[in-house]
């Protein structure tokens, strides 16, 4: 196949040459504001302090969500003059991230704060660090046993269901028999069980809504538009959907789009920007979205400085932060979702 | 795999010229069967959707809606049903159309409009397919391991330009495509472009030279090479066309959910071979069908929305999917054999 290259092969050479140099320029994504933190909210205790170096080692940041958590720790981190943030590079695989956490210990951080990419199968990691004396903040996807943290942080699940219910309660309240319908999360989750759990046991609470239909999609997209779209064909009529996460629910969203829907009211999960910037305009089916706010990393890190310096936290009478920390699933609408925006995830 | 490899020759009964009389009755019994029997398997699932829930299943807008979602597991299949026929598998579709996606919806490319977004889609599936295709037909590797390469290194790359956020598209040009009013005497744009995609594949496989190599090459890589083929080149070609599917079926998926994300596309490639398969190409190459895999796709679209109508729960879909699956080749291998 030696061949001198040929004057058609040099074309064509060049002409795939500069389209890959044109396509090369397409990959930017810098859109010019990226202010997507929490720098705004109080902080524990504003008092410089004593140094406190915090291992901070989370999963690979593989949708928005985590991504922002990534980022509310390092914005937070900096706020701090008294505090060094030692960040590992994410990871999937259980067996890196428990060698990430090997390496953390042996630096002799002053605290870790974790974020499992699986919960049960970190949890020796958790007590290795306990162990060697340094405390453990376990940030949302809890270690199978409390000896492994020293404080555990993160979201609420079965709140998050909790809330949307009884928001869509209040709303439909006046309106017999009405139809409410669900599009899940990943099945094979059990914060997905937990969500629609806590949905079901809200809307005991009114008897003239059923829930009529309910289908999972998979946090993604493309899922969500895909089964959004089979469970308008297949309920005709109803009066709220509640959307468990706000990734799925761009897909979802499109799908009512065009179906050419608008005769029911939606409730989001999450918190993501695109749902908070919807809310606000107020012309589509979305009213509301429930929080899983990930903010909770700069309050892991706030927790984290605190221990550091063997703080309490302030406005609580204890003299120690406390075990446990379950966040509030807040129900943002157009009331007070300027509040929130800034929080709002890509 | 017990089924028996046919020679080379075997696949020459779709080319055979019609010189002979009674032929058309050998095709219909032979060349057909099987397509009969996925058309079986097909009408029986419109009967029990029908049963079920005839208000919902049995309607215009769930006909759209189903060949709506087959468009673009569609498109990638019939790319796959050449790479399949030519002895190959390009286990890297799903990650092409997740890289192209997010790529042709990034704030840079969307600053370009309609155009920025289609060119780029489908160059980049076209990028990928040609370097799949340097490396199994001029670098020597199997094809499992490249495209596997490709596969890693497609997700992260749309990992890192996305940095795991969803980019929403705002250009209108592209959105309107996927609404009610683009629908071309009720024919979502979408399902066009996979019929047309399914028309010209079935043409290139059929009707070709292009087609009678790459089913001589899946037959009998060194009797292709032997009588004057350059395996090596449509070797090549065939990944190119694989890239170029996945292209337009990001393009699609875009039109489709308004976004890009890196998550998309997840376990195309499971789908698109499932398809393919159960159609009637031959997973070890020498004979491919694009109507059987189209049928597949169709079948696999229809179960997901028969279920989906009746409130089925995932693991339920799951598990009546996997049985499915095992029944339709079961009922394909048996006709296949009485014949």
């Amino acid at each position: 196949m030696t061949q001198l290259p040929t004057r058609r092969g040099l074309l064509f050479g060049t002409a795939a040459v500069s389209a890959g140099v044109l396509l090369a320029g397409c990959t930017s994504n810098e859109s010019g504001d990226d202010g997507q933190a929490a720098d705004n909210q109080p902080a524990a205790d504003d008092q410089p302090g004593k140094q406190v170096t915090i291992g901070f080692a989370g999963p690979q940041a593989d949708h928005g969500w985590l991504n922002a958590i990534n980022e509310n720790a390092k914005s937070r981190a900096e706020k701090y003059e008294d505090v060094t943030l030692e960040i590992t590079e994410g990871s999937n695989d259980t067996a890196a991230q428990i060698g990430q956490i090997e390496t953390l210990i042996n630096k002799k951080v002053d605290v870790l704060v974790i974020l499992p990419a699986d919960g049960k199968a970190l949890t020796q990691s958790g007590l290795k660090a306990m162990r060697a004396g340094i405390p453990v903040i376990n940030l949302d996807r809890i270690f199978n046993t409390p000896q492994a943290y020293r404080c555990w942080i993160g979201g609420d699940n079965y709140g998050m269901g909790l809330n949307a219910g009884h928001y869509i309660g209040e709303q439909l309240k006046d309106k017999p028999n009405a139809r409410v319908i669900e599009l899940a999360g990943l099945d094979n989750l059990e914060l997905t069980q937990q969500r629609t759990q806590g949905f079901d046991d809200a809307l005991k609470n009114y008897p003239n809504i059923r829930k009529v239909a309910r289908q999972a999609a998979e946090f993604t997209v493309e899922s969500g538009q895909a089964k959004m779209a089979q469970l308008l064909q297949a309920q005709s009529q109803f009066d709220a959907l509640w959307n468990h996460d706000d990734d799925q629910g761009v897909g979802a969203l499109r799908a009512i789009e065009q179906a050419g829907r608008d005769d029911f009211l939606m409730v989001g999960g999450a918190g993501a920007l695109s749902a908070f910037q919807a809310i606000k305009q107020d012309d589509g089916v979305l009213k509301a979205t429930v929080l899983y706010p990930p903010t909770m990393a700069a309050s892991a890190i706030d927790l984290a400085r605190a221990l550091g310096q063997a703080k309490g936290i302030g406005g609580l009478a204890e003299y120690e932060i406390p075990a446990s920390i379950t966040l509030y699933s807040a129900v943002v609408d157009k009331n007070n979702v300027d509040q929130y925006m800034s929080t709002g995830f890509e | 795999m017990t089924q028996p490899v046919s020679p080379p020759r075997g696949s020459a009964d779709k080319v055979r010229p019609a010189a002979e009389a009674p032929a058309w009755r050998g095709l219909m019994a032979r060349a057909d069967v099987r397509t009969l029997s996925l058309l079986g398997v097909l009408a029986a699932l419109i009967v029990i959707g029908g049963i079920t829930k005839p208000d919902e299943f049995l309607d215009t807008r769930n006909l759209q809606l189903v060949l709506t979602q087959a468009s673009v597991i569609g498109v990638v299949t019939v790319g796959m049903t050449f790479v399949i026929t030519s002895g190959g598998i390009d286990l890297s579709v799903g990650a092409i159309v997740a890289l192209a996606s997010v790529w042709a919806t990034t704030v840079a490319t969307q600053e370009y409009g309609f155009g920025g977004i289609l060119f780029t889609s489908v160059l980049v599936g076209l990028g990928c397919g040609l370097v799949n295709g340097l490396l199994i037909a001029y670098g020597g590797m199997v094809p499992f391991i490249a495209t596997l390469a490709m596969l890693a290194s497609a997700r992260g790359l749309a990992l890192q330009i996305t940095d795991g956020r969803t980019q929403i598209v705002t250009v209108d040009g592209v959105l309107d495509l996927g609404e009610r009013d683009a629908y071309v005497l009720g024919v979502p744009p979408l399902v066009l472009v996979f019929a047309v995609v399914t028309i010209i594949g079935w043409l290139l496989l059929n009707r070709t030279t292009f087609g009678r190599r790459t089913v001589a090459v899946g037959g009998n890589a060194e009797a292709a090479r032997l009588a004057g083929i350059d395996v090596r080149r449509q070797r090549l070609y065939l990944y190119l066309l694989s890239g170029l599917c996945c292209g337009i079926a990001a393009f699609l998926l875009i039109i489709l959910s308004g976004s890009g994300q890196n998550t998309n596309g997840n376990l195309y490639e499971l789908d698109a071979i499932a398809a393919a398969i159960i159609g009637g190409t031959l997973l070890s190459g020498g004979r491919g069908t694009i109507v059987g895999s189209v049928l597949g796709v169709l079948i696999f679209t229809t179960i997901t929305n028969i279920f989906a109508l009746n409130n089925l729960q995932s693991d339920v879909q799951q598990i009546a999917k996997g049985a499915i699956i095992v029944a339709a080749v079961l009922v394909q291998r048996r006709t296949a054999s009485t014949t």
